[in-house]
């Protein structure tokens, strides 16, 4: 489901992007311009590259190399195959187990994490490939061990886990939406956890522990 | 997943040195929402992997009403359902990019990979072809175009040599009351395959149709476009009649296979059905406008 067009129009930021560099903002009013940011963005294709050359960088692995990954504001280095994903270098690696992994192929949600604060299922994510970005897991929300996130809070209040294995994906999804939309409404909700697939049938409860988290009527959550 | 290498190129140019010296074996990743799952599987084995979204030539986005839309291979799919721009010029384009998996995935996978991967039932092809894109691709030789309804031919196989990257669409500006429209059928709600996708673009002139693309997915092995229904269209009033036998002419070329999604009867009924109705919203879309 699209994400609601009052959201785009600049209510949460987006953090940049490490590869492009390209910001939310700056990107949106770059289209918005046309015609004057096109030239500064003119296709420049190379001119033919005659002979094949040996790639200025080695490749990298296939053994275990060195990748950095900054997690909950820390910065970790690990030794790791390029084959290893973000889910099993943050379970396998750094003991941090509380990101689970359920399919383990993009169905489920229940490894959701938040990259530079996008919802991205660590999973289907090579941990090399999210170097120079900012990684947030469920280990990343409580501010201490007595202090959790007032989302978590909620959870509890409202009783919105039963096994709770699809709690942490579904606690990093509902995260990254009331940090982009403080108020959201319920199919704003539904559209955020519609990846998160959660077998017990918990969604009304999360619904109203979202909505109450947001200072909202938590029985809203009954209206559809 | 067996072993790899993993190299994030800087430049386009940096992406074709590497990927020409890896020959066979190298391939290009993106958001990885195809990839990986088929390298689990073992069903594709690629031994080095070029990040794509390193690669800044394929992240461009940007339109103008001179030279229309240019979108960047590897540009994520939340980009194009959230882009003002683009909901305004080519809402059946976000319709299609804002049907892919969930959130999370929209975060990550990109229209390049929906197309490289070759898939006949990808959701953003059909809807391409109804806009008239037209892929850019490079490689040492230099750069090619290649019209999105020519790129994938055969389940899982495109056009693409070992050695090529595809780079960027570009899809025409919409001339005056012109809209598109993409849909597809599922049996649920989201997060499945389309049974059956259709994307139409017309252009009227009041009430008549000056030009009309219509473009089907999951009917036949590769994506379609329907040539004889769309010029059925062209100089006739928008009107049931016309949608009707357009319709009827879509449904001669498909050549769909019974699976577990649906029988070939099935997905023949459907094609008549999405065709009629997307041409219906298009139409609405460009008076509109
Ligand atoms: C849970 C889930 C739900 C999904 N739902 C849908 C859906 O509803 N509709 C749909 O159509 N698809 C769906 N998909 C499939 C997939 O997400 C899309 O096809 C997606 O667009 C692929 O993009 P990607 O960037 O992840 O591609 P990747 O997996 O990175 O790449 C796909 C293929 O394209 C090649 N490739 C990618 N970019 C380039 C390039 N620039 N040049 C050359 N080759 C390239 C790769 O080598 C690879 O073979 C779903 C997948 C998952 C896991
Ligand atoms: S474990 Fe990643 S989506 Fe299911
Ligand atoms: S609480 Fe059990 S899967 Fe959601």
């Amino acid at each position: 489901m699209p994400r609601k067009n009052s959201d785009s129009l600049g209510q949460g930021t987006r953090e940049p992007s490490a590869s492009s560099g390209i910001t939310r903002r700056s990107f949106l009013k770059g289209t918005g311009i046309g015609a004057a940011s096109l030239a500064a963005v003119r296709l420049q294709l190379p001119a033919v590259v005659a002979e094949v050359q040996e790639p200025p960088v080695p490749a990298v692995g296939p053994d275990p190399v060195p990748v950095t990954l900054q997690v909950n504001g820390q910065t970790y280095t690990v030794r790791v195959e390029p084959r290893i994903t973000l889910a099993d270098a943050l379970r396998e690696h750094l003991d941090l187990t509380g990101t689970k992994v359920i399919c383990d192929r993009g169905m489920c949600g229940g490894c959701t994490v938040l990259l530079d604060g996008e919802p991205v299922l660590a999973c289907m994510l090579l941990a090399i490939a999210a170097q120079g970005k900012a990684i947030r897991t469920v280990e990343g929300l409580a501010q201490s061990d007595t202090q959790l996130d007032p989302l978590q809070d909620a959870f509890i209040t409202y009783d919105a886990l039963q096994c709770g294995y699809c709690t942490p994906g579904m606690l990093m999804s509902c995260r990254a939406l009331l940090d982009r939309n403080p108020k959201p409404s319920l199919a704003d909700i539904k559209a955020a956890v519609s990846g998160n697939i959660c077998r017990c049938g918990t969604y009304p409860h999360v619904f109203a522990a979202v909505l109450a988290a947001s200072g909202q009527d938590p029985r809203l959550a009954q209206q559809g | 997943m067996h072993a790899i290498t993993y190299e994030a190129p800087k430049s386009l140019e940096h992406a074709l040195r590497l990927l020409a010296a890896a020959g066979e074996k190298g391939r290009v990743l993106a958001g990885g929402t195809d990839l990986l799952i088929q390298m689990r599987a073992g069903v594709r084995t690629p031994e080095r992997l070029i990040d794509a979204k390193t690669i800044p030539e394929l992240q461009v986005l940007s339109f103008s009403p001179h030279e229309g839309l240019r979108l960047g291979a590897a540009v994520p799919c939340y980009r194009i359902v959230e882009d003002p721009v683009l909901c305004q010029h080519y809402p059946g384009l976000v319709e299609a990019a804002g049907l892919i998996g969930s959130v999370q995935i929209k975060n990550r996978c990109t229209v390049g990979g929906n197309l490289c991967n070759g898939s006949p039932a990808a959701d953003t092809t059909p809807a391409l072809i109804a806009l008239g894109a037209v892929c850019y691709v490079a490689s040492p030789r230099g750069t090619r175009t290649v019209a999105v309804e020519d790129f994938v031919v055969s389940p899982g196989r495109t056009v693409l040599q070992p050695d090529e990257v595809l780079v960027e669409f570009r899809i025409p500006a919409p001339p005056p009351h012109t809209a598109d429209c993409y849909q597809r059928f599922i049996p649920r709600n989201e997060m499945d395959i389309a049974v059956v996708g259709v994307g139409a673009a017309v252009t009227l002139d009041g009430e008549v149709c000056t030009a009309a693309r219509i473009g089907l997915g999951a009917v036949a092995p590769t994506p379609l476009f329907a040539r004889e229904a769309s010029a059925s269209l062209v100089g006739k009033p928008l009107d049931d009649e016309a949608i009707a036998t357009a319709a009827e002419l879509a449904q001669k070329i498909a050549r769909p296979i019974t699976d577990m999604r649906g029988t070939a009867e099935y997905r023949l009924h459907l094609v008549g059905v999405l065709t009629r109705r997307v041409l219906k919203v298009a139409a609405e879309r460009a008076r509109a406008r």
